[in-house]
């Protein structure tokens, strides 16, 4: 019975992923996820050995209170943080649940104590490692989001080595720790592996937290896994691997996106300020610029206008001012349409959501292949926020570091606006040839401002 | 016994792989629009690891086991429900515009 019951949740939970093929289907999929997880917590609470309703009804309310505060209350530009956050604590629940199968195994039938299985030993050491590298990894990355920590890449000397190293100290601690069962070796294992989990993510710098995000969202499914290869529980094992191939296609998908390898990201150092000297030298190009006037004038006399919205936008709050121009534009006939890269913002569909909460039409919203033939019958691209993503040079110059990275064309429409803070390289570090083209206005200032003004302009 | 804990093993390994698979032609299929809330409702469900603490939290009396696994309780259920809750107001932002814009004015 308990294990037709935990199908049957397991079945709800890949029904919740697949719901997430279409926005229309994807309510329900929220919600078969949660009958899924109402299902499997009282099949546990029914289990004979579970008597103490109280403190576990208690430590789900207290630890519910949290969470549904938590998410009520979030902005949804701080969303990456959030999940970032969020991963910590199955990273975390994940050791203590491996902590107390090693000091009861009794309760988890895989042996007494001093005596456990050898299998259990290792599965149950190998969940302990994946789960406290999440957590620490994803504190790191949380601080990195959250502007906590400095988003620069750390890099010193030896670093992968000193990983490797570390990384041969817990396999050799585990082997140990299977032979003699000590507790010591235990938490040395977890304090190593929360080492470990910062050392990984201390190289790579804030723009590239999407995929370390994605990574650590897989590192978390496969902590799972590893809880539930110890207690031979197939739910665990399920949704371990469901969450950890998710985790693992978002990662692959972001680094496609920027043209390299997932181990060129773990590796990390990209970006940050080491090649500013290698810049060619642009102060002598002229650059145009223009006002809010000038914008919502080359607009209104547009047809169609693509926004290509980026992580400025999200940074300074300006998708609401943004669809509010959208709407004006639409009023005029103008054809508006968003063009999303694959890895604008700080975690994969961030742009998205930033955009649905604005209220701005789904179906108006394009993934980067649906749009990019578009862009040469475009009158206007505006592009607010963003800048790497639109950079020819990773079409042109092979020495760019950009190279090779799939590019949004803004380059082919008639004209392009730029919505920027100032002249400063993206994230990249690699200057923008797009700039200094006389089809381009560049418009300095605030994102949400400029989106105001143009507006205030629009509607005058 | 120990044949028998080596075919646990296995099963597990098979349902292990088996679920890989499901997983990969799953996640393919859901649009990139949806990825944020697909880390939402990944995240929710990876908590299903409170199966686990309950067991741990289940028998009577306290020790140092039972400790562990409420903290474990405690902290998976903050990841489901605040996983479900934020996955459930990203999507409702997903709904189709049709009246509705000229509320936020």
């Amino acid at each position: 019975m308990v294990a037709i019951l935990y199908l049957i949740s397991a079945l709800l939970f890949i029904f919740a992923l697949r719901g997430l093929s279409h926005p229309e289907s994807s309510r329900m999929g929220n919600i078969f996820g949660v009958i899924g997880m109402v299902i499997a917590v009282f099949t546990t609470l029914m289990f004979k050995s579970v008597l103490s309703y109280y403190e576990i009804g208690a430590a789900i309310l207290i630890g519910g209170a949290i969470g549904s505060f938590i998410a009520l209350r979030i902005e949804m530009t701080a969303l990456p943080q959030l999940v970032a956050a969020f991963h910590s604590l199955v990273g975390l629940a994940a050791v203590f649940v491996a902590a107390a199968a090693f000091y009861d195994p009794v309760a988890f039938s895989i042996g007494k104590v001093g005596s456990i299985k050898t299998a259990s030993l290792v599965e149950m050491s190998i969940g302990t490692f994946i789960g406290a590298i999440t957590f620490s990894g994803s504190v790191l990355a949380f601080g990195k989001l959250q502007g906590t920590i400095s988003g620069k890449p750390i890099v010193f000397k030896f670093q992968h080595l000193i990983n490797a190293l570390i990384f041969l100290l817990i396999i050799f601690l585990i082997v140990l720790f299977v032979i003699n069962q000590s507790p010591t070796i235990f938490w040395t294992i977890v304090i190593v592996s929360i080492l470990l989990g910062f050392l990984v993510v201390i190289p790579i710098g804030g723009a590239d937290m999407p995929v370390v995000v994605s990574m650590l969202n897989s590192y978390s499914g496969w902590a799972a896994c590893g809880i539930g290869f110890t207690l031979s529980n197939n739910l665990l094992i399920i949704t371990g691997a469901l969450v950890g191939a998710s985790g693992a296609i978002l990662s692959y998908i972001m680094s496609k996106g920027m043209n390299r390898s997932i181990i060129n990201v773990v590796l990390g150092g990209f970006g940050g300020e080491q090649d500013t000297s290698a810049i060619k030298d642009n102060s002598d190009k002229i650059v145009k610029q223009g006002n809010a006037e000038d914008a919502a004038y080359i607009m209104k006399n547009a047809d169609s206008v693509i926004i290509v919205p980026g992580y400025g936008m999200a940074v300074a709050q300006a998708q609401h001012a943004l669809r509010e121009m959208g709407d004006i534009l639409k009023k005029e006939g103008i054809e508006v349409r968003y063009a999303i890269h694959p890895v604008a913002g700080r975690m994969p569909g961030h742009m998205n959501v930033l955009l649905a909460e604005a209220n701005v039409p789904y179906e108006e919203v394009l993934e980067l292949d649906e749009i990019n033939h578009d862009f040469p019958m475009t009158e206007v691209s505006f592009v607010i926020g963003a800048n790497d993503v639109t950079n020819p040079a990773a079409k042109t110059d092979e020495s760019s570091p950009i190279f090779g990275m799939p590019i949004l064309d803004v380059e082919k429409s008639q004209s392009v606006l730029f919505v920027k803070r100032s002249m400063a390289t993206g994230y990249s570090g690699v200057d923008n040839e797009l700039f200094y083209r006389d089809n381009t206005t560049m418009l300095f200032g605030d994102a949400k401002k400029m989106c105001e003004d143009i507006v205030k302009s629009l509607s005058a | 016994m120990e044949a028998h804990s080596s075919e646990v093993f296995v099963i597990g390994l098979t349902v292990f792989f088996l679920a890989c698979i499901i997983g990969y032609y799953v996640v393919w299929s859901v649009t990139p629009a949806l990825h944020s809330p697909l880390m939402g409702v990944t995240n929710a469900i990876s908590s299903v690891i409170i199966v686990g603490a309950i067991l741990a939290a289940g028998p009577q009396g306290f020790d140092t086991s039972k400790i562990f696994g409420l903290i474990g309780v405690v902290l998976a259920s903050v990841n489901i429900f605040g996983g479900f809750l934020v996955t459930y107001r990203m999507l409702s932002m997903f709904k189709k515009k049709t009246k509705k814009t000229k509320e936020k004015e």
